[in-house]
């Protein structure tokens, strides 16, 4: 998680610079290969190729081909370590970390249950989309059409989320849920020497970085 | 011309290695009224869909009123497809009833006039004509399961597809949407409804088509396809409760017909006759 913050970090701080940018990008992307999931985040990428398209636009003419080559790569690194972060946590994992550093429970299981549902809400999305269509909805023609046409999808995705929202509160109650202030872990985490030399990597990395933005 | 003809239609869903249709063959005329039963994960939603075209056959061919789906958009078929969802809620996003029933007719480009003609009928049809101001989020779930069917009626479809209609629904509201497909397959139309509940298909629809693991196993009136008690288990079904009553009375030498009795008062004349022998 560190690493992955410095990194952001550090590229945010040195943004422009081309040569330095690359660097971490490189560095971002061999953080994904090393998730092992690299197929599936190339397919998320697919979904970014429009708004990289538009900050290397806006920013070559604005700027300079070199700051909008250097923009681009931001957000490619960007990208890259945020989602080799998600690709590695799991949702429960996140907020055990989240309590270690004295976040108050309620707080790290809302972040937590917000990513976990996602995938939930992804498919409950297609099933309203595939409703819809069967009622003469128009998806595929014209932009403006379509920007309107999500209502009819939108709508009833946020009511059945907050439906939900309401009954997993209630089957968590009736589970005891806040009943003690102290809860009961199944498993437990600890900083180990990897942790530790990944945390100073992570720190130098940042430290690095402001000192060369300075100079 | 048939209202759907499907022929050895096969379906893999993306990502999954095991076909779910295996080759499915299936006619159905127009004005009949079908059930689709089967356990779940038997195919029969995935064979639904490919009526109104949001699934496209891999190997196969499915005509719906002539049409070929593959060659077809969603759009082109929900005009004559109404297709009601298992669950309401995953259409119901208008502010008032008459809105949401007023959505597919207006989607469609149908004039004004005729957008109020129909979705006027589609309310009065489903009992809804004082819902009409209301919001369909704020009802409770039977009516909400109302508005959803009256809103996939009022454009006017010939073939009306429902999948699992009778889930969570009294006595009184399963014999109130009984006598809506029958009056919507007495004026031409044809309807399909998906479901479990043998008991619905026992008292309420004439055809029952049976599906396992892919492939049709059964077709044909709900008199003998009902009382098939052998392929029935075979796809992890069983006979509504009437047919295995009327089993063990046969066994017993009490009736002598073993057959689907529709009617109760049928049942137990013939049973006291059989008594007074």
């Amino acid at each position: 998680m560190a690493l992955v913050a410095s990194l952001a970090a550090s590229a945010i701080i040195l943004r422009g610079r081309l040569e330095p940018t690359l660097a971490l990008t490189v560095a971002s992307l061999l953080l994904v290969a090393s998730t092992g999931q690299v197929r599936q985040w190339l397919k998320t990428l697919r979904g970014l190729a429009l708004l990289a398209a538009l900050i290397l636009a806006v920013n070559w003419v604005t700027v300079g081909p070199v700051f909008a080559a250097s923009m681009v790569l931001l957000l490619l690194l960007l990208v890259a370590s945020f989602s080799s972060f998600f690709l590695t946590t799991s949702p429960d994992d996140l907020s055990l970390a989240l309590v270690k550093l004295k976040l108050p429970y309620e707080l790290a299981l809302e972040l937590s249950m917000a990513i976990r549902f996602v995938p939930t809400l992804a498919r409950e999305a297609q099933l309203i989309v595939d409703a819809q269509r069967a009622r003469g909805l128009d998806l595929e023609t014209g932009v403006v059409k379509r920007i309107k046409n999500t209502v009819p999808i939108l709508v009833p995705l946020v009511v059945s989320a907050v439906r939900r929202s309401y009954r997993v509160a209630e089957a968590m109650e009736s589970r005891c849920f806040g009943a003690s202030k102290t809860r009961t872990w199944l498993f437990d985490l600890r900083m180990r020497r990897a942790d530790y030399a990944a945390l100073m990597a992570s720190t130098g990395l940042l430290v690095y970085s402001i000192l060369l933005a300075c100079l | 011309m048939s209202a759907v003809v499907v022929e050895d239609l096969w379906y893999v869903y993306p990502g999954c290695s095991d076909p779910v249709l295996k080759g499915v063959n299936l006619r159905i005329s127009r004005g009949e009224l079908v059930a689709v039963v089967g356990e779940n994960g038997a195919g029969k939603t995935t064979l639904a869909k490919h009526f109104i075209g949001l699934l496209k056959p891999q190997r196969g061919r499915v005509e719906v009123f002539g049409l070929d789906v593959s060659k077809s958009s969603v759009h082109q078929l929900a005009r004559y497809v109404g297709f009601a969802f298992q669950s309401p809620d995953h259409q119901l996003f208008s502010e008032t009833v008459q809105r949401e029933v007023e959505f597919a007719p207006r989607n469609l480009g149908l004039p004004p006039s005729e957008v109020s003609r129909r979705v006027e009928e589609a309310l009065a049809k489903l009992g809804l004509t004082g819902f009409r101001d209301r919001s369909p989020l704020m009802l409770s779930s039977g009516e909400r399961r109302r508005v959803a069917l009256a809103s996939v009626i009022s454009h006017g479809p010939s073939l009306l597809v429902l999948d699992e209609p009778t889930v969570g629904q009294d006595a009184s509201q399963k014999r109130e949407l009984a006598s809506l497909l029958r009056s919507f397959t007495e004026e031409g139309g044809t309807a399909v409804v998906i479901t479990h509940d043998m008991e619905f298909v026992a008292d309420y629809v004439p055809r029952a088509v049976v599906m396992s693991r892919g492939v049709v196993v059964a077709d044909g009136p709900a008199e003998e396809v009902l009382v098939d008690d052998r392929t029935l288990k075979a796809a992890s079904l069983r006979p509504p409760a009437s047919v295995e009553l009327v089993k063990a009375l046969v066994n017993r030498g009490l009736i002598l017909r073993f057959s689907l009795y529709r009617s109760m008062a049928k049942l137990a004349s013939e049973l006291a006759e059989g008594l007074m022998h």
